[in-house]
């Protein structure tokens, strides 16, 4: 399975979030850039890069990015990525961006997703202009040296494409049913 | 000292945890073979108690305490830092500080016995 290319446009979808609501790509159209951000409550990487994603959103809020997380694992053979979890999850971590269930994983198999976390960030013309890792070192946000997530939101805010456009997605395998 | 490290190949950093833990027997003068275990299968996970990959256990020991209750089975292991980080692999220090509570007790169960 190939993740989406660079330069592909977004793949629409509709799933339902732990706030109760259903949401659509098509709710931020308005969205000078949109994320994409496949992620799970149970692994470590995603729990290692979860507070620097939060501090994202919210900086980048008000200047029109919007992150979409999905977690699209299999909660039979991983419990804690229920949807009961999720939402606990999201509560205590006081998620600023909506937090989707990707229950048959269509979504997931449709972008190319292998990893949690993996983001695809697009522009405002829906363009995929960012594929990967949201930094280069999980374990210590301290000694990143490459924000590429943050330098590919820069770059798309400006109108430039981000170099690198493309880094190796770091993380736990998505559990597929 | 038998020394056991415990993976499971879909978690990426059990190689950086291996060398960490190489280099924390090196730091401490502690010459053992590391027993390599590589966990392929959900029936292996449960028959070797395995919580998540990487796990170090020396003598047997857990270098982290596995909470009562843990499903073992074949996933990426969460290890809380001493400065309240998440990692998806122990500290140097967290190995050291179990490496010696197992010399420890090595040396207290001799005099004692």
């Amino acid at each position: 399975m190939s993740a989406l290319e660079i330069g592909a446009p977004l793949i629409p979808f509709a799933l339902p979030g732990t706030d109760g609501k259903v949401h659509s790509t098509e709710d931020y159209q308005d969205k000078r850039a949109l994320a994409v951000i496949f992620t799970c409550n149970h692994c470590p990487y995603a729990q290692a890069w979860e507070g620097r994603l939060i501090q994202l959103q919210q900086e980048y809020a008000e200047r029109g990015v919007q992150f979409l997380l999905i977690n699209p694992n299999d909660a039979t053979k991983y419990p804690d990525d229920s949807f009961e979890s999720m939402v606990r999850r999201a509560a205590e971590k006081r998620y600023p961006f909506p937090y989707l269930r990707d229950e048959d994983q269509s979504v997931a198999r449709a972008y190319g997703a292998s990893r949690t976390p993996e983001i695809f960030l697009f522009d405002q013309d829906r363009v995929l202009r960012y594929h990967g890792a949201p930094d280069d070192n999980y374990e210590d946000p301290a000694k990143v040296r490459e924000p590429y997530f943050r330098n590919a939101l820069e770059a798309v805010l400006a109108g430039r494409t981000p170099e690198p456009a493309k880094t190796p997605p770091v993380g736990c395998t998505i559990k597929w049913k | 000292m038998r020394v056991e490290f415990l993976y499971w190949e879909e978690c990426p950093s059990h190689e950086e945890a291996l060398a960490r833990l190489q280099a924390v027997l090196q730091e401490e003068g502690i010459v053992a073979h590391v027993e390599v275990i590589r966990v392929e299968t959900e029936e292996q996970a449960e028959r070797l108690q395995f919580p998540g990959s990487p796990t170090i256990r020396f003598d047997g020991k857990d270098i982290v305490p596995v909470p009562e209750g843990t499903r073992f089975s074949l996933t990426c292991r969460v290890y809380h830092l001493e400065d309240g980080r998440v990692s998806p692999l122990p500290s140097k220090e967290m190995i050291r500080r179990a490496l010696k509570g197992s010399l420890d007790t090595r040396t207290h169960g001799r005099r004692s016995g």
